[in-house]
């Protein structure tokens, strides 16, 4: 920086450009830091090393959080939560285990199926939010009982099946690139990166900056809010097909639901995402759900006692979430501490 | 604030939480006419006081305009620890020391839950689901590192099943005299004013010279205490302690405060209402799993299992309610 104020003015500004880029995705690329640094350390403590497999298991596993940390982000953008994504993913899972098989264009319209139910439980919190004017957790929770009875309906014992050649093309790996590292890089430039360009998703970030303010400037909040949840149901659908494929069966199982969608909130913050909304980006929460998943791996290969394994992840939860207290040490006027 | 004036001034939430209530008996009394029976009506008072003490806690929290998810396993760490009990302090200490030890176990949660809060400002929301897993990982280690102690003591067993007073069971005593003082607390001190005050404003309260962070912390406190002593209630009931025995309790908890009128985002909110609004939740999910309506359906050639039913409804429920009083204003 002390160069560029002595050189010409364009290029100053180019560079304060920069730096306000690199601040806004601070949170990011810390967390991708973060990970690399384990992941390589991980990669470093397997007798095999860094094999093509090894990848492939830990992008598999990690692929289902991140998909479903997504899905928590746009929601939590626009100052609200979303506390059914769990429930969704396991919805999803157990309709994909019903209707996707059989020859390549059911398979094809199974998945379409699959899509679309996701999109429209994610539409129906979308709808009860804007229209009911409901607090996004209350709502939530409420469809996440609905959408968990379904989920029961559709799967009340563990079973079912999913076309094995979809579901070897979604979890195998190409020259050293799993598929499902392939996924989330298209679901990132097919849904999420359109979405945080278009006028919607601005929308979203100013209705969780300040709704009061994003009203007054004429956005669409309702519209923002909709589509934020909409596509919620829809990433969390996805992963809920990836689970599927690498499972082989669907299971409407409980403890799975609240696990995911608890951990999906730990990847948002970890991706650098603020709780409050408006600030942050989905890709962060990848690296978030990354970060959360190469935790339990390294704990896997650092021999630690299995009993002390929980502990140690709510410890680095805890830990993670302390950090943002750091900032209170910069606040200069104590009253800035209270909202 | 009328709600918070006077403990028997009814809003409209309480109201309708206490005409659900009704009507769901008279519906069920169309059904089967035991269920207006005393004994019925006293073993759903019964069961509803462990969801009710836990909620005590809860709606405390809530008012404040934070939420407390670390209450799954501070149940768990209640019961669990109140049983270890003898086997941490001999059999004599320990068995006096069960339940208050187990109390003081949600104590320490809580208290953490407080400071990161109150002092680190981190969300409550993520704050408190870290901690929820801290206490899962510290049961998972304390089952783990030795073999447990789980039976409960013979003090324990009689604080759920005795009566104490003839006709009514002790836990419906103990959730009448919490509840009563939680009703003094809320509406005739000025840690009560200060709870709902900072649900409304912390800026406000701390510029008028409150110490908002040490509310915060008490209500934390008593809100892992009231979770610890429902899962000791809860284990004198089942007579033993286990893992995961507080998972059910969460959106039951949240779901009961929030039907009751208080608002989810802190500053309202009556004790009554919360009050209503365990009975609500425990009669719906008593009636329909007495009812089975599934048999209904499947006459209809619709095969359902029962949970998918009583998922769908509590979840329609919530929404339906929420959707007469707890609609927020427009934005102006």
């Amino acid at each position: 920086m002390t160069a560029s104020t002595e050189t010409a003015p364009a290029s100053r500004r180019s560079w304060e450009g920069w730096g306000h880029r690199l601040g806004a995705q601070r949170g990011l690329l810390i967390a991708a830091a973060i990970f690399i640094l384990m992941f390589a350390y991980y990669g470093y403590m397997q007798p095999v090393g860094l094999s093509s497999n090894v990848i492939n298991t830990a992008a598999n596993k990690g692929v289902l959080l991140a998909l479903v940390a997504m899905a928590q982000t746009l929601p939590v953008l626009t100052g609200g939560i979303d506390l059914s994504v769990g429930t969704i993913f396991v919805l999803t899972n157990c309709l994909a285990s019903n209707i996707v098989h059989g020859d390549p264009l059911m398979t094809a319209l199974g998945i379409i199926g699959v899509l679309v139910a996701g999109s429209l439980c994610g539409a129906v919190n979308g709808l009860i939010v804007v229209y009911g004017r409901l607090q996004p957790i209350i709502v939530t929770i409420a469809t996440s009982a609905v959408y968990f009875g379904l989920a029961l309906w559709l799967r009340p014992q563990p079973g079912g099946s999913v076309n094995p050649e979809f579901a070897d093309l979604m979890t195998r790996s190409t020259y050293w690139v799993p598929s499902s590292i392939i996924l989330i890089v298209v679901v990132v430039l097919v849904v999420w990166l359109p979405f945080r360009r278009s006028v919607i998703g601005r929308a979203a970030y100013a209705v969780g900056s300040s709704e009061q303010a994003a009203y007054m400037s004429g956005v669409a909040i309702g519209r923002a809010k909709f589509t934020a949840y909409t596509l919620a149901g829809l990433l969390s659908s996805i992963a809920g097909l990836s689970l599927t494929a690498l499972t082989y069966t669907g299971e409407a199982r409980a403890a799975l639901s609240a696990d995911y969608t608890l951990n999906s909130i730990a990847a948002v913050v970890i991706g650098g995402t603020s709780l409050f909304g408006g600030s942050g980006s989905a890709i962060g929460s990848i690296f978030g759900a990354f970060v959360m998943r190469t935790v339990g791996d390294l704990l896997f290969v650092l021999d630690m006692n299995p009993v002390l394994q929980p502990l140690f992840v709510g410890i680095v939860l805890l830990f993670a979430v302390s950090l943002g207290s750091l900032r209170l040490l910069r606040i200069k006027n104590k009253l800035d501490l209270y909202r | 604030m009328n709600a918070a004036l006077g403990p028997l001034k009814l809003d409209k939430a309480t109201i309708i939480a206490f005409g659900c209530i009704v009507l769901l008996l008279a519906l069920g009394a169309l059904y089967d006419p035991n269920f207006l029976s005393a004994d019925y009506l006293l073993q759903q008072l019964l069961t509803a006081s462990f969801l009710g003490v836990i909620a005590t806690g809860m709606m405390l929290v809530i008012l404040l305009g934070h939420i407390d998810l670390s209450i799954p396993w501070t149940i768990a760490m209640g019961g669990m620890m109140a049983t270890a009990s003898t086997g941490f302090f001999g059999d004599t200490v320990g068995t006096i020391a069960a339940v208050p030890f187990g109390i003081f176990a949600g104590v320490l949660v809580g208290l953490v839950n407080g400071i990161g809060v109150a002092y680190l400002r981190a969300p409550s929301m993520i704050f408190t689901l870290g901690m929820n897993a801290v206490a899962q990982g510290l049961m998972v280690f304390h089952t783990g590192g030795f073999s447990p102690q789980d039976a409960v003591t013979p003090f324990m067993r009689q604080l759920v099943v005795g009566h104490l007073v003839p006709g009514v069971a002790n836990p419906v005593l103990i959730w009448l005299v919490l509840g009563i003082v939680t009703v003094f607390v809320l509406t005739r001190t000025s840690l009560g004013r200060q709870i709902y005050a900072i649900g409304n404003r912390e800026r406000a309260v701390f510029l008028s010279g409150v110490n908002t962070r040490r509310v915060l912390v008490v209500c934390f406190v008593i809100c892992g205490a009231c979770a610890a002593f429902g899962g000791v209630l809860l284990s004198g009931w089942a007579n033993r302690s286990f893992q995961a025995m507080g998972d059910p309790y969460l959106l039951p908890t949240i779901a009961a405060v929030v039907l009751g009128g208080t608002a989810v985002l802190g500053g309202r909110g009556s004790y009554l209402g919360t009050v209503a609004g365990v009975i609500l939740i425990t009669l719906l999910q008593s009636i329909l799993s007495v009812v089975q309506p599934q048999y209904f359906l499947a006459d209809l050639g619709l095969k359902t299992p029962p949970e998918t039913i009583r998922q769908i409804v509590f979840g329609i429920v919530i929404v339906g309610m929420m959707l007469i009083y707890g609609r927020e204003r427009l934005s102006r």
